[in-house]
């Protein structure tokens, strides 16, 4: 599959010192992205996930930040190219839908006009055309009457209308790589599967690869083949979505599914993951979830657990011995099921 | 766009009216002394004084007094500060001629000082906003601090001092002193430089609003989503800033130059006074000092519908720049 691989990304660190200290919003982090194929990247806020992404765009203050690694994408290193190469792979080799429709959009500038001032900027051609491309980029994402729709401004849409014309804008230019950060986070349910089933059949249509970061592990398991757990600025477990979600390895995402309700196990109680994320400043030594995992013996709060595949079949950040991860586990989901049972 | 504009054009003739109904009462009804023993003059007879405020209309019924008054407000040929009112009583001259007469000078003072301010203001605001806690910045604070603080009686008789007294003792091309000399027109008197100083003194304190107004308004709008999502589309940053930044950034400093603008066009009073210019603000000081009521209704009126007329301006302005507000 190597051929198919879109981004490799490479013991990634982002750092930025502040007033109170460093903060390591992403402390060596390595994925890939294939083609046709969508990432679900899962964490609590402050994980990284954004931060990591938007690293990848060079959307960040590189003269704020301390970033670290390498982020191949077609073959080059995004972390050492100048900012104006740089430039020419963002929003044309690779596209960004933001969390919030509502301010994502210039509210100035008509819908049509921002859709081409995209296309403008990475292809040469005369205005008229790059207005008739965003109607059809915006016929593309369903949105009805496009002609007359690409004359209007952002404050005539709907919240979802809005997040159709920033797919529209992100896709226009054909990109390899479509980022959604939280796309559907500030819409209403109905609205976000919609939106949900048109990045999935873009995805196919385009060709592109796709990355979802979301905090929703329903959207995930609804849509990503593959799915990384985040914590701390770090990936805890990278699989393809059963693995993940029917075999996971981590006592975070253990964690995790058990804090999800489930449609079967109506009247048991969630079970929350017991304490709160660390600080990104003053991270705990060792295996940053130890604080708060059950499960911590010895070297938890001593070593930091290697990101390697330790038998189960997918990469993994975590000490425990595969055979005491999968009886753990299993004693765990008997206890959901005594639960569910008692209530 | 055509209802909201119809919407203030009438809370903008309500404000009038309610101006014209204060300052009717104010000078009218209730003035410092009676007016027509002001406009008899000292030293007169019971009879005299009857006479004034027989022809002042005074022993009219207060509704006869009112529209007469209100008719000055109305920009309307023979309404608009007419004669039978605004006649001044201290130098017998229509307070109309006065000032349409000094108008230009004031036209010619306001406008050069908007036009420095802006071009001094908006570039100190967006170096000190996209090169945020650099020297640059830091230097663009300070001016503006000293700007808002420097009075401008006192930056004015420093530029005197300095520009012209100071200059000319030590021999040097020294700047024009105050005032425009009998004889010399308009024209004549920005071409040779006497608007120079009151322009950069008028404009000081302008600027240094400008700059801090555009400088937070950059800062916090380059802080947007819609900023990201520019930067996103692989825009130059020279465009995010120019085009997307600056677009949503300007709008109410822009909105702020008309309001500013109207509001000196009714007289720049200390400035007109300290380099002694024929404007409107030097003739309101002038009546104010002499009791010359009349005059000082005139002013007041006319200042009023200056702010009204460029109240408009703005808000028509803010609906062609801002599309959110012709649907509001």
């Amino acid at each position: 599959m190597p051929s198919d691989c879109l981004l490799e990304v490479k013991d990634l660190k982002v750092h930025f010192p502040t007033d109170d200290g460093l903060v390591k919003a992403v402390d060596g982090i390595s994925f890939t992205v294939d083609r046709g194929q969508t990432l679900g990247v899962v964490g609590e806020s402050g994980s990284g996930k954004s931060v990591t992404f938007m690293t990848i765009m060079g959307l960040i203050n590189r003269k704020k930040a301390h970033v670290e690694g390498e982020v191949l994408f077609g073959g080059r290193d995004l972390l050492k190219m100048p900012e104006d190469e740089l430039r020419k792979i963002r929003g044309n080799g690779m596209g960004m839908v933001f969390q919030d429709p509502m301010t994502s959009l210039h509210p100035y500038y008509k819908v049509g006009t921002q859709i081409a001032e995209a296309i403008l900027t990475h292809r040469d051609m005369p205005k008229e055309e790059a207005h008739k491309k965003a109607c059809e980029m915006l016929d593309v994402v369903g949105i009805p009457q496009p002609a007359e729709r690409a004359k209007q401004y952002p404050h005539e849409y709907s919240g979802g209308m809005r997040q159709r014309a920033m797919i529209a804008m992100a896709l226009s230019l054909n990109p390899d790589l479509l980022i959604a950060d939280e796309p559907t986070t500030a819409l209403d349910v109905t609205v976000q599967a919609q939106i949900l089933e048109l990045i999935g059949r873009l995805k196919e249509d385009f060709n592109v690869g796709v990355v979802l970061i979301t905090h929703d592990l329903g959207v995930v398991h609804d849509v990503a083949q593959r799915v990384m757990v985040m914590y701390a600025g770090r990936a805890v477990e990278i699989g393809s979505r059963d693995e993940v979600f029917n075999n996971p390895l981590h006592p975070y995402a253990w964690g995790l599914l058990e804090s999800i309700p489930h449609v079967d196990q109506k009247g048991t109680r969630l079970v929350p993951i017991e304490g709160l994320p660390p600080s990104l400043i003053f991270v705990p030594p060792g295996c940053p979830f130890h604080p708060r995992c059950p499960h911590r013996f010895e070297p938890c709060d001593k070593e930091i657990p290697a990101f390697i595949d330790r038998g189960g079949g997918h990469p993994e950040a975590c000490h425990l011995p595969i055979e005491d991860k999968r009886r753990i586990y299993s004693e765990r989901e008997a206890g959901r099921r005594s639960r569910k049972a008692a209530s | 766009m055509g209802r909201y504009l119809i919407r203030r054009t009438l809370f903008l003739i309500l404000v009038l009216w309610i101006v014209s109904v204060l300052t009717f009462l104010i000078f009218v009804k209730l003035p410092a002394g009676d007016p027509a023993r002001r406009a008899a003059g000292t030293r007169t007879t019971e009879a005299q004084v009857e006479e004034a405020r027989e022809r002042l209309g005074l022993n009219d019924p207060i509704w006869v007094q009112y529209t007469r008054f209100a008719k000055g407000l109305v920009p309307w040929p023979g309404w608009f500060l007419n004669e039978q009112v605004y006649y001044s009583f201290k130098n017998f001259v229509p307070v109309k001629e006065e000032i349409f007469g000094r108008i230009p000078v004031t036209i010619t003072l306001a406008v050069g000082a908007g036009a420095t301010w802006l071009l001094v203001g908006i570039p100190i605001g967006i170096i000190s906003a996209i090169r945020r806690r650099s020297l640059a910045d830091r230097a663009g604070m300070l001016f503006a601090l000293f700007g808002v603080s420097a009075p401008v009686f006192w930056l004015g008789l420093l530029f005197l001092y300095i520009f012209w007294f100071k200059f000319q003792q030590m021999g040097w091309p020294h700047a024009p002193g105050s005032g425009i000399p009998t004889g010399e027109n308009l024209f004549e008197a920005v071409l040779a430089g006497r608007f120079v100083m009151p322009w950069i003194v008028l404009a000081l304190s302008f600027a240094a609003l400008y700059s801090r107004m555009t400088r937070g308004n950059l800062i916090e709008t380059m802080g947007e989503d819609y900023i990201r999502t520019a930067r996103a589309k692989g825009l130059s940053e020279r465009r995010v800033i120019f085009k997307h930044g600056l677009r949503a950034a300007l709008t109410p400093v822009v909105t702020m130059f008309g309001m500013d603008l109207g509001l000196l066009l009714g007289g720049a009073i200390i400035t007109e006074t300290v380099f002694n210019l024929p404007g409107v603000g030097q003739y309101t000081l002038n009546a104010i000092k002499t009791s010359d009521f009349p005059a000082v209704m005139g002013v007041t009126v006319f200042a009023a519908f200056f702010v009204v007329v460029a109240n408009l301006v703005v808000d028509v302005m803010y609906a062609a720049l801002d599309p959110r507000v012709r649907y509001s």
